[in-house]
This record gives C-alpha cells, sequence and structure tokens, in this order.
C-alpha cells in the first residue's frame, strides 16, 4: 500500500532493511526479558524450537495443507481479478459503478463472510480456498482497473488505428502497458490471498498453519505460537521484499 | 452523469439481492445454508427489535472506537515525528512497505497468551492493522505541504508543537480523513476478526456462536449489519474527503 520516497537508492534501502532487522529482534529480545517465559521466548529460543519443528512430519502435513489451499486461492483470485479488472476498465460506465462498490467491499470485515462460506461448501479445503481468493480478487481487480485506466489514449488510439480485436487490443496492447501496476495488484493480491487463507484456518479448520496456531492456544504452547508466527511472518515479509523489488524495477522502467 | 452510476449501482445490488431471492425460492440454495433475503431482512428487524444484542453491538463498536482513535491520534503524532527525522524515517521505510503483507491476526494468539482473553488483545489488533496505514498517510501529507507554509511558519517564530497543529496537520487535513477512513476500517477489522477467531462477547463473538448452533435467524442479520455499518462509515468519511478536496481544488 505504501512505496515511501522513491529516492531511496538500492544499497541504502538494503542497509535500511539490515538495520531494521536488527532493530526488530533487539525489541524482541528486550520484550522476552519483560515478559518472561510465562508468554513470550526469546528469538533464539524461537529459533531453535522452529528448526526442530519443522522437521517433524506433524508440520509438514500442516504446511503443505495451507500451501496447497493458498496457491489454489491465489491462482483463482490472479484469474477472476485480472478478468474484473480488464473487463471493469475497459467500459466506462460498469467501471465508475463497480469500482466505489469494489472499494466498500475492500473495506468490510470479510472474516464475518466466513460462517456463510462455510455452509455453502463445507468445512475443509474448498471454504479455505474461496474465503483466501475473496481476499485477493479484490486489489487485483482494482489495481487492474486502474492501471487500465491511465494507459496513455495515444496507445489505444493507435490500437484502434491497426483495427485490432478486443482480445489482440488486450494482448498487445493494454497488458504490456499495464504491467508495472498489475504487478503492483499481484503483489498486494499475494498478501490478502494468504492473510485470508491463514485467517479461514484460525476461525474453523482441521489442518494447515492457522489450525495449528489456535489449537496451541487451547494447548497453551507458546513454542509453537511463537515459531509458526514467526516462520508466517518470515514467509510472508519475505516473499513481499522480493515482489516489491520486481515491483520497484518494473515501474522504474516504465 | 453521477445520477447514471448511481442507478448502474443501485441496479447491481437489486439484481443480485433479486438473483439471491430467486435462488432460495427454488431450492438451488438450501434453508441450511442461507435464507432468502426478505427472511433476513425480517429476521433483522425483530433481532433489532427485540433488544438482546444490543449489549454485544455496543461492546464491540466501543472498542472499534478505541482501537481508531488510539491508532489514529499515535499515527498522526508519529508520522509528524518522523517526518522531521529523515534518517529513522528512512530506517522504517522498509517496515512500511512489507507491513501490510504481514498476518497481524496471526500475533492474535500470542496477544491472548500475553494478556488474557479481553478486550485487550481485540483492540491491540485493532491498533496494529490501522496505525501504519495512518502514518505512511501522514508522512505522504506532509511531504506535499509547501514550503511557503514551512517558512511562514518559522517568520511567525513557531516552534515545531505549534508550527504541526497550527500550519502543516491543518494543511494535510484531506489526508487525515482518508487516514481516519483505513483506521476505522482497520479497528473494524481488528475488533470483529478478533471476536470472531476467540473472544466471549462481542457481535463478531455472537456470529461465531450462531454458526455453531445453526442459528440463521442471529447470524445472517449479524452478518448484515455489519455490512452495514462498515459501509456507511467508509461512504460518509469518502463524502467528507471528497468535499475537503474539492475545496482544495484537487478533485
Amino acid at each position: 500500500m505504501s512505496d515511501g520516497p522513491v529516492s531511496v537508492d538500492e544499497p541504502h534501502r538494503l542497509r535500511n532493511a539490515l538495520v531494521l532487522v536488527v532493530a526488530l529482534v533487539v525489541v524482541w529480545e528486550l520484550a522476552y526479558l519483560a515478559v518472561g517465559d510465562v508468554a513470550l521466548r526469546s528469538p533464539w529460543q524461537t529459533l531453535r524450537f522452529t528448526a526442530k519443528l519443522v522437521q517433524t512430519d506433524l508440520f509438514h502435513e500442516h504446511v503443505t495443507n495451507t500451501l496447497q489451499a493458498f496457491a489454489a486461492a491465489l491462482a483463482i483470485a490472479v484469474t477472476l481479478g485480472l478478468a474484473l479488472g480488464f473487463a471493469l476498465g475497459l467500459d466506462r460506465l460498469a467501471g465508475d459503478a463497480m469500482e466505489p462498490m469494489l472499494v466498500a467491499l475492500y473495506s468490510i470485515p470479510k472474516i464475518t463472510l466466513y460462517p456463510i462460506l462455510l455452509l455453502a461448501f463445507g468445512l475443509g479445503m474448498s471454504a479455505k480456498v474461496a474465503f483466501g481468493a475473496i481476499h485477493g480478487v479484490i486489489p487485483i481487480a482494482l489495481f487492474t482497473l486502474g492501471a487500465v485506466r491511465t494507459i496513455k489514449p495515444i496507445l489505444l488510439k493507435t490500437g484502434r488505428v491497426l483495427k485490432l480485436e478486443r482480445a489482440a487490443m488486450v494482448r498487445s496492447i493494454l497488458f504490456p502497458a499495464a504491467v508495472p501496476e498489475i504487478f503492483t495488484g499481484l503483489r498486494v493480491g499475494f498478501s490478502l490471498t494468504l492473510i485470508g487463507t491463514v485467517l479461514g484456518e484460525m476461525f474453523a479448520a482441521q489442518h494447515g498453519l492457522g489450525y495449528l496456531l489456535m489449537n496451541a492456544i487451547s494447548l497453551y504452547n507458546v513454542d509453537v505460537i511463537m515459531s509458526v508466527t514467526f516462520l508466517l511472518v518470515v514467509f510472508a515479509a519475505g516473499v513481499n521484499a522480493v515482489l516489491l523489488a520486481i515491483d520497484r524495477r518494473l515501474h522504474f522502467r516504465a | 452523469m453521477i445520477r447514471k452510476v448511481t442507478l448502474v449501482q443501485l441496479a447491481i445490488v437489486l439484481a443480485l439481492v433479486a438473483l439471491l431471492e430467486a435462488l432460495c425460492q427454488a431450492g438451488v440454495i438450501d434453508r441450511i445454508t442461507m435464507p432468502p433475503p426478505h427472511r433476513i431482512a425480517i429476521d433483522f428487524v425483530k433481532l433489532m427489535a427485540s433488544g438482546k444484542l444490543w449489549p454485544e453491538i455496543a461492546k464491540s463498536m466501543g472498542n472499534v472506537l478505541l482501537a481508531f482513535a488510539i491508532a489514529y491520534v499515535l499515527g498522526i503524532a508519529i508520522g509528524t515525528a518522523l517526518h522531521a527525522h529523515r534518517i529513522v524515517r528512512d530506517t522504517l521505510d522498509p517496515l512500511f512497505a512489507t507491513y501490510y503483507a504481514i498476518p497481524v491476526f496471526a500475533f492474535y494468539p500470542l496477544f491472548i497468551v500475553m494478556f488474557g482473553l479481553g478486550d485487550g488483545p481485540q483492540v491491540l489488533i485493532g491498533i496494529l492493522l490501522g496505525i501504519v496505514a495512518v502514518i505512511v498517510t501522514t508522512l505522504n501529507g506532509l511531504d506535499h505541504v509547501p514550503a511557503v507554509l514551512r517558512k511562514t511558519a518559522q517568520v511567525a517564530r513557531l516552534g515545531p508543537l505549534a508550527t504541526a497543529l497550527r500550519v502543516t496537520l491543518p494543511f494535510c487535513a484531506p489526508y487525515l480523513i482518508g487516514a481516519a477512513k483505513l483506521a476505522l476500517a482497520y479497528a473494524f477489522i481488528g475488533v470483529i476478526g478478533s471476536e470472531f477467531i476467540m473472544a466471549r462477547s462481542g457481535m463478531g463473538y455472537e456470529i461465531g456462536f450462531a454458526y455453531t448452533n445453526f442459528d440463521n435467524a442471529t447470524m445472517y442479520p449479524l452478518i448484515l449489519l455489519i455490512l452495514m455499518l462498515s459501509i456507511v462509515m467508509n461512504g460518509v468519511l469518502t463524502r467528507w474527503e471528497k468535499v475537503l478536496l474539492a475545496r482544495r481544488g484537487i478533485a
């Protein structure tokens, strides 16, 4: 959502990120020293427990489950989001009408819709996939819509002069011109789909990392809570950092 | 033109409701999954009139407002302070850029273990979700303050606090409304979402409870209420934002 000042160059950004990571670890350690073993683990303890946890079969089963749901949800969100974004971006009236509605949908607590999905799909994989997809599809559609709309008119005119079909227009003009913005949408969509998938597992599921987290509360297993939270944050932040770097390069080239 | 768009929006919503009603009546959607929309409307009126859930609604909304107020005030204060310290701001930039990729709800179990299963963890999730959006929007707004305004403040010998309160932040008003919109939406998502995952009371909890008991007559009206509340809050602030932007001649 935020890209900060664009002026910061690459080596500086890396240094800033490193300083930040060190600072966060220090804050974490201090919090541990303040709160103690009752509710927290130190960074080092968490790392050690995580190393053990990732080798267990049980953990593998849950991770695989979450990743499968996430991959399916992402595929649906990307396909639907791009299709919706292009369709609405090319039609002025439909776009004007649907954009505020999508923004409103974006800001509702979607978690309250989860029981409806559970009733419709039943407790299991498909409800989780649907819930993850709902989170990702809206930002992808909104960014694509915006990208298609802000394409320079001269490009569209050129396409019209060349008498391009609608499909050819999307493929050879709209898509290449809109790629940087669309990529930003995909980046945000990736994060939100992951959040949605895990959130779904936290409310009702029998498998997955979200389930593992909630299960750990009832067992009061602080080690598992810390490790799973840690892994989720590292995975989400790591992938986002890579996508953000590509994103910046694409925008810089454009 | 504006009226045409509104009409299309109205038509879309009505068509969707009609479609749902038809599907329910035809039995494509069975009653255990979803009652027909007219039934939900009747249940909604009944539920509101009975008043039995008002305490839950008041409690949730109280926590939403608390989370919003803290995230908003603290966010603006931090944003203003950061704007004056370039190095700290640059260092935090990767955090801001990555923040919304992080599943904040994953911290909820940790907060429950740390603070107990009360209002604290829910409000904290609401604050954490919203505060960074407020900080980033405040920074963005302050970046747009014309140099002449800062100079005027200097000439008038205003201190940093007075400059922020009387010159730069008022200039940022449209941005700050935008920040309020985000903070409110996130406070809502955070509090209701946390209640839903694990809590002892509140609207989110009641939806989860109704779901486990197949109580569609409570669940659907409550979901409807939450959707309406968040859409209305979002709509009011969006309109206000537009008025302020129009006055500045920006939109």
